[in-house]
């Protein structure tokens, strides 16, 4: 059997493969100077202090080199002087779908957002371009103290929590992209949920472009309180152009003691955009941070969600799930900075590389020697559906002092033709059979999402698979 | 009608002959047995007739029901009713045996007809209590950490879920113990009617006392020696196959 023959048939993306004609009120032009930050602070209306901190990520951008000494060389084919850094209609988001205008509305609500919303969240932020058109939160909910608005909202209402983590944990010039985050941010939500409150249900954020060489530079952060819960989910899709389209988002979550926050990913981003994603949290004695991401989309991801265990009995654990289709490139992981003592890790990262797509996974475990009894657990899988396809890994686990237990496990596998060449015997198509089997190699991980991702992940998955057999 | 008929069947893999003018007619109802020395070509038979890509046929005709199927993809000669019990069944991690066969059987329905799940599992169980398969398998992946006969025991539920009207059983009673066997041989005797024809690849006549066939075939380098009635297994048993030969 030959899986390469008809891979060139292009990937369904149907679902979120459309655009609407909208009028853009505020649109901050083409390229990037010190006057489009400004521009983007006076649509905004920003406090001096996020001016400034603004124009100090910017001029970080400008000093850090292209990290393509280690990433791949593709990213030098982001020109950021064709990016359009900030198009609105407003930056005060709506309540209510009603008030949504109808050229954004109707978006959403062929992503099925509302519909979700009444079935099985908390709450929902749907961030249009660069601003979030509709943001609520159900009524219960916010009388437990739980807040859920757009930064913008939570760094002028409720400064003194805002303030007090907001870069701290990616400071701005940690790479290149987060210090452009830094420049130009605009969007994504701001959640604080008080001590020992566990929010049942969870919150969820949709990313959508919808414009042309366009950069969305949504910018979360989350605080856990002592003993808090809350699950977040995220997703996003964008309309295939023909033009490069930049995601940067940098998100920052913040476990204090005994807290634990579960951050969900599902990303199908069309495959022109380049997303560049930094992702981090800490997490206080007891606490535990866990982020669940899985990549479908994009031309190019780079995105290696972190936990800083800096309480004693921390947890950090980061369940990543990649594919990686026709011209993609998938280059995930995970960084685990051990910080205290009894602090355990776990990573796991499963790959799917067909055609001409290319897995990467790049994992860091750091335990320094004062620190005793940490554990780390890293096992990463990779798939191959082609001879073209490629998966590379990089774990570095650096591990020093005595009394940690450290494991790590990785292994490659095939789709083996007798495999499918069986599943074919018993009835399924090639495309059915390469499904299962793919769906079969990542079944684990996915038991962990919430049902609805699931099934929108095996989705995806089959649509793939169709693709890549024909 | 015949079930299954094979004319002069010429099958390659790569440059290499294997199957040579083989011959062989199952009428409906009929269950007929192959016997044959390691090598001579009776699994490669079963994969041909299923359509594995590997496999060139050359000339000849497979024809299933009367229609030939040579042309045909796997799914489509499975979907027409034709069902092969490997002789080395493969494992597929994460894919459970319920939702296997839940997607096999799915397969089969008309798009847009969705697969009655309560039925579904009710009949599942039941098949699964008669071949003493725990139930706690449905959520294991297929084959996988399966023993021999366990493998060959999740075979023969799927032939019964996904009731075939010609079965060919590749050596399934090999490495069966005697009440695997007799539960294995007893679901196919529940199987057989005089709607399905099947075929029965195996190197021991024991197999034979508890599935009892029409005819039994001897196939040597690559084609059908020999035919006779079910005694000619006893005769090959206590003779070898240089008798066959000879
Ligand atoms: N993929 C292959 N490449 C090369 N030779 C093959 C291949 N598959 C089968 N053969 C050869 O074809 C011949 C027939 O093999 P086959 O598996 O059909 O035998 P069999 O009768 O089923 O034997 P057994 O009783 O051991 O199961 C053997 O000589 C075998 O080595
Ligand atoms: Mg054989």
């Amino acid at each position: 059997m030959n899986f390469e023959k008809k891979s060139e048939i292009n990937i369904d993306r149907s679902l979120g493969d459309f655009s609407y004609d909208v009028d853009y009120t505020f649109d901050a032009g083409v390229g990037l100077s010190e006057s489009t930050i400004d521009y983007i602070c006076d649509v905004k209306n920003d406090p001096d202090w996020v001016r400034s901190f603004r124009k100090e990520g910017y001029r970080k951008f400008l000093e850090k080199p292209m990290p393509t000494h280690w990433a791949t060389k593709d990213l030098e084919n982001i020109v950021f002087e064709n990016i359009r850094y900030y198009l609105s209609q407003g930056s005060i988001p709506k309540r209510t779908w009603e008030e949504v205008p109808e050229d954004v509305k109707k978006t959403f609500e062929r992503l099925g957002i509302p519909e979700q919303e009444r079935k099985y969240l908390a709450g929902v932020e749907a961030q249009f371009d660069s601003e979030a058109a509709y943001s609520n939160i159900k009524a219960a909910v916010g009388k437990q103290g739980v807040i859920f608005v757009g930064s913008a909202e939570g760094l002028r209402e409720h400064p003194e929590i805002f303030r007090k983590w907001f870069g701290k944990v990616i400071p701005s010039g940690d790479n290149k992209f987060s210090a452009l985050n830094s420049a130009v941010f605009s969007g994504g939500s701001f959640i604080y949920v008080p001590p020992g409150v566990k929010v049942a249900h969870p919150l969820q954020a949709y990313f959508r472009i919808n414009a042309q060489n366009f950069g969305q530079f949504e910018r979360t952060l989350i605080i856990a309180d002592e003993g808090a819960e809350v699950v977040y989910m995220e997703g996003c899709t964008a309309p295939k152009f023909e033009t490069a389209t930049l995601h940067s988002a940098v998100v920052e979550l913040v476990a204090l003691k005994g807290a634990k926050i579960q951050y969900i990913t599902v990303q199908n981003w069309s495959s022109n955009v380049f997303n560049l994603v930094t992702k981090r949290g800490v997490a206080y004695e007891d606490a535990q941070i866990k982020w669940i991401d899985c990549n479908i989309g994009s031309r190019l991801t780079m995105k290696y969600p972190g936990v800083v265990m800096k309480g004693r009995r921390a947890r950090g654990e980061v369940v990543s799930i990649a594919l990686a289709g026709e011209g993609q490139h998938q280059d995930t992981g995970a960084k685990m900075i051990h910080a205290a003592d009894e602090t355990s890790s776990n990573i796991i990262s499963k790959s799917i590389s067909l055609g001409s797509g290319r897995a990467t996974y790049r994992g860091m475990v750091h335990v320094p020697k004062h620190l005793k009894k940490c554990k780390n657990n890293t096992e990463c899988d990779a798939l191959l559906i082609n001879t073209q396809s490629r998966t590379d890994t990089y774990p570095a686990i650096t591990v020093r002092g005595q009394g940690h237990s450290v494991q790590h496990e990785a292994s490659v596998s095939q789709i083996n033709e007798e495999q499918i060449f069986y599943m074919q015997q018993r009835g399924l198509s090639e495309a059915a059979a390469m499904s299962l089997a793919v769906n079969g190699f990542v079944n684990d991980l996915v038991e962990q999402f919430p049902m609805e991702y699931s099934i929108e992940l095996k989705r995806l998955i089959d649509l793939e698979m169709e693709g890549s057999v024909g | 009608m015949n079930t299954l008929s094979i004319r002069h069947l010429y099958a390659s893999i790569g440059e290499k002959p294997i199957l040579e003018d083989l011959n062989l007619d199952i009428p409906q109802g009929e269950v007929h047995a192959i016997m044959g020395k390691n090598g001579s070509g009776k699994s490669t038979l079963a994969k041909v007739i299923a359509g594995h890509p590997d496999y060139t046929v050359t000339s000849g005709d497979v024809l299933l029901h009367g229609e030939s199927i040579l042309g045909m993809d796997p799914q489509v000669r499975a979907r027409l009713g034709f069902f092969l019990a490997f002789q080395y069944p493969m494992e597929i991690p994460g894919v459970t045996i319920a939702n296997f066969i839940r997607a096999a059987l799915q397969a089969r329905l008309p798009e847009g007809e969705e697969l009655e799940a309560t039925d579904y599992y009710a009949e599942l169980y039941a098949k699964m209590d008669t071949l003493g398969i725990p139930r706690s398998f449905t959520a294991r992946s297929v084959n996988v950490g399966f023993s021999g006969g366990e493998k060959k025991r999740c075979e023969i539920l799927q032939m019964m879920m996904l009731k075939p009207r010609c079965a060919l059983l590749d050596e399934t009673d090999s490495g069966l113990d005697i009440d695997a066997l007799k539960v294995v041989a007893s679901g196919v005797n529940a199987l057989r009617s005089s709607e399905i024809g099947m075929l029965v690849i195996t190197h021991y006549q024991r197999l034979l006392d508890y599935i009892v066939p029409d005819r039994v075939h001897v196939m040597a380098a690559g084609k059908i020696v020999l035919s006779g009635e079910k005694d000619l297994a006893l005769k090959l048993e206590a003779k070898g196959y240089d008798w066959v030969s000879a």
